[in-house]
């Protein structure tokens, strides 16, 4: 049984009030920080933590914070991103609809060490009853004095304030955020300058993720070098993984990073194994952004040794036989799973969601999507998925934010990895336009682990 | 006694060039000049904010500066990246950018035709330029181009949303220069457009200059447009005393008539002076300008083809030939009444028709 840190609580009744949160334990993290620490020691735990920011890039939060820039009578801003869009993440929104307190509480000791006396929610619009569920608590510890004007004496003032997107995938991306928040169209910004330095109207400020700012909570309250001895290497800590697709028990898992993948599948604990005793076909480790990985390689590393969940080793290999650990968001595939139309359901996504600003991705994902609906459909031809990767080839890291990689990498591993399948489809077209099953002839025999 | 102000010292394409902190690396190309700058199809120096979006100008940047050498991973937009001292970049010596850029421009051509030879912005769109210089002869897309329907955008400006790029200069000019926008981009992706807000019509009092910003033909002048090609049409400078602007502009003649005026444009296409829509639409007359000359174009420039200026007209030798003759009495051979006489009725006739059927009038 893993430690827990954030869902430790989450099942305890009632815990969703400030009530039930306090009894519990609750904002003694914001006491401990308001009333024993100054706000750069916050910052410095939070450094020693080595924390990795939960919403997909996976840098160092307190290194991040660090390079806040703080002019004299500037005011900063800290906005949490809850703008959770990404197909297959859902972590974000399992922890602000049943413990809203962990977030407010980690994002008063993040303002505090910020100092942000303005802090936002930026939240995804289609999250309609976690805003509800969101002021409802920022109401509540309002009530009891951990926000407002002078908190807890310590002179730090200090407000919440919850913005709710329109349903742009391109808002979870930091710049195209802020443009949000401060009304704007959802564009990305080019970067430098960064946030840190201009950010929302031009203040600086840092946008973290809301497990992210939640992590806050048991650093401070553990202390940091403590909570660095969780997990492995430079994966502190523990992570929520959102698990979903052919398991047998979808949810949300809280991990230290040191168990296996095929322990994270298999046992009871978490996943549970696949349904019906079906074969592992493939996993997409981190979101849908983040390339797919066959029974194989997501099991073991081309070293062959067990790949274990956690960023250093998920990335093992680079993108020609690793992935990455992205946001968390996992998603299996059994042996029935086609990866052609898996990867045209994706491309047909990040067509959609892509801003339009920069030519690649404007061009390149609706490019992209209407290749990928032919071969599906049967009108396919064999040179389409030489073109694809070159498609690919030329939208990755070509464009103004990583929306393009993110459309990019999908197609790319599929072709790398399962490049047989589609040109299965393109040599029968009749046949995989009637079928309810995937290909598993190219991996056989896959692996079957043994249950943990 | 002034402080002697740091340069930061940039080698581009192999060839070094000492710069002010701030410059950005396509400014600092363009000092260079010729084929080292690379291209920029949104990216305008007049305009505050843009660049960034076409990715035309993608350059590698091989290393950062002389405190940190390392490359920088990914190919950067050199429009909106600013130099360091020290900072090693390339340009059209390196593959990767040039590869890059063949990507780009597959890109912008599949939502804009190569319809030169009927777009009105032939001989002057930078797109046809790039296309020529970075471009492939064919395209592997097979599906169906973006379409849209015309929208009216007021008495001067017409707007063809099949060859708009989205580059946003237009937005940025009607953002910087007009004291009410009323244009901007619709909807997202590959189906984002540029258009108004419930058909309303452009009629700022600086909004022409859209026209001129535009790297493709998607905004035309309405008082111009499929009147003449630039080719024939001679550029000469003038100016006119006018309130609301400098005046400074470029009358594009085809003989006596001024067939449109634009604003002057430096060597990388940027205007030079904003000019009002007074000047730009209204003022058509010879009389109403102050002319100062004909404008420099370059040798490369198919605008220079129009160039009449000193041209030895060749000589009609063919009425001296012919005795003073005009030369289609050569193809009066003879007259349509006596090949198809309008007395025989073809349809008449049995079969087909035959010499003996018209015989030769006495």
């Amino acid at each position: 049984m893993g430690r827990k840190l954030l869902l430790e609580k989450a099942q305890v009744e009632g815990i969703r009030t400030y009530e039930v949160y306090r009894r519990e334990g609750g904002y003694a993290s914001v006491e401990k920080a308001l009333k024993t620490m100054s706000p750069d020691q916050v910052t410095e735990e939070v450094k020693k933590s080595g924390l990795r920011g939960r919403g997909g890039a996976g840098f160092p939060a307190g290194m991040k914070w660090s390079f806040l820039a703080k002019p004299e009578g500037v005011p900063r801003y800290l906005v949490c991103n809850a703008d959770e869009s990404e197909p297959g993440t859902f972590k974000d929104r399992y922890l602000m609809e049943f413990i809203p307190h962990l977030l407010i509480e980690g994002l008063i000791v993040a303002s505090y060490a910020l100092g942000s006396e303005r802090t936002y929610i930026y939240i995804r619009g289609e999250y309609a009853w976690i805003v509800d569920i969101l002021e409802e608590a920022i109401a509540e510890a309002n009530k009891a004095g951990f926000l407002g004007k002078n908190i807890l004496g310590s002179g730090f003032n200090c407000q919440i304030y919850v913005q709710r997107g329109a349903g742009a995938y391109i808002c979870g991306e930091e710049t195209a955020l802020i443009e949000s928040l401060e009304g704007k169209r959802g564009n990305p910004r080019i970067k430098p300058p960064f946030p840190a330095v201009k950010g929302v109207w031009d203040c600086p400020t840092v946008v973290n993720n809301v497990e992210t700012l939640a992590a806050v909570v048991p650093i401070i309250r553990i202390g940091g070098e403590e909570y660095a001895k969780i997990g492995v290497g430079k994966s502190t800590g523990t992570k929520l993984i959102s698990a979903c697709g052919n398991i047998n028990k979808p949810g949300v898992y809280e991990i230290d990073m040191t168990i296996s993948v095929e322990e994270f599948i298999y046992s009871d604990e978490y996943c549970g194994g696949i349904p019906n005793g079906k074969r592992l076909k493939a996993c997409i480790p981190g979101g849908s952004s983040v390339p797919i990985l066959p029974a194989n390689l997501l099991l073991k590393t081309a070293k062959g040794e067990q790949r274990m969940m956690n960023y250093e080793s998920l990335a093992d290999g680079g993108f020609a036989t690793g992935s990455m650990m992205g946001s968390g968001g996992f998603i299996v595939l059994d042996e029935d799973q086609c990866v052609v139309r898996n990867t045209l359901t994706l491309a047909r996504f990040y067509r959609h969601e892509s801003c339009g600003q920069c030519s690649p991705c404007r061009e390149g994902t609706g490019w992209m999507e209407k290749i990928l609906k032919n071969i599906e459909t049967g009108k396919g031809k064999m040179s389409d998925i030489d073109l694809l990767w070159d498609i690919q080839r030329k939208i990755e890291g070509n464009t103004i934010c990583p929306l393009g990689d993110a459309a990019a990498w999908p197609v790319a591993a599929a072709i790398r990895h399962f490049r047989d399948e589609f040109e299965w489809h393109v040599k029968n077209p009749v046949e995989s336009q009637h079928r309810n099953f995937g290909l598993a002839h190219y991996a056989d025999p896959l692996p079957v682990p043994v249950t943990a | 006694m002034a402080e002697e102000k740091k340069l930061f010292k940039v080698t581009i394409d192999n060839i070094t060039i000492e710069v002010e902190p701030g410059t950005s690396i396509l400014n600092a190309a363009r000092m260079i000049g010729g084929d080292v700058a690379p291209p920029a199809m949104c990216y305008y120096s007049k305009l505050k904010g843009s660049g960034g979006k076409c990715r035309t100008c993608l350059v590698e940047v091989a290393a950062g500066s002389t405190a940190d050498p390392r490359p920088m991973p990914k190919l950067v937009a050199s429009c909106r990246t600013n130099v360091m001292d020290g900072m090693v970049v390339k340009n059209i010596t390196s593959e990767r950018v040039i590869d890059a850029r063949n990507g780009v421009v597959e890109f912008l051509l599949i939502n804009h035709p190569l319809d030169c030879p009927i777009c009105d912005q032939a001989g002057e769109c930078h797109l046809q330029d790039l296309s020529y210089d970075h471009g492939k002869e064919g395209t592997r897309y097979e599906f169906n181009r973006r379409t849209f329907k015309k929208h009216d955008l007021g008495p001067y400006i017409q707007l063809h949303m099949t060859r708009c790029i989205l580059c946003y200069r237009c937005v940025f000019t009607a953002d910087q220069l007009t004291n009410k926008r009323v244009h901007g981009i619709l909807d997202r992706g590959d189906h984002a457009e540029i258009a108004t807000y419930i058909e309303k019509s452009l009629d700022n009092d600086f909004i022409g200059n859209v026209i001129d910003v535009c790297p493709v033909g998607a905004l035309t002048d309405k008082t111009f447009r499929f009147k003449n090609r630039v080719w024939f049409l001679k550029p000469v400078d003038a100016h006119c005393e006018c309130t609301k602007c400098k005046g400074k502009v470029t009358l594009w003649y085809r003989g006596e008539e001024v067939f449109r005026v634009t604003a002057r444009k430096d060597q990388w296409g940027e205007v030079e002076d904003w000019i009002c829509n007074e000047c730009r639409f209204e003022k058509k007359k010879t009389s109403d300008w102050i002319i100062e000359g004909p404008t420099a174009v370059s040798r490369q420039s198919v605008i220079s083809q129009g160039h009449y200026q000193h041209l030895e007209m060749p000589k009609e030798t063919m009425p001296e030939v012919m005795g003073g003759r005009q030369p289609r009495l050569l193809m009066d051979i003879h007259s349509v009444s006596e090949v198809n006489r309008p007395d025989v009725d073809l349809s008449a006739l049995p079969g087909p028709a035959h010499s003996t059927d018209f015989p030769k009038q006495s």
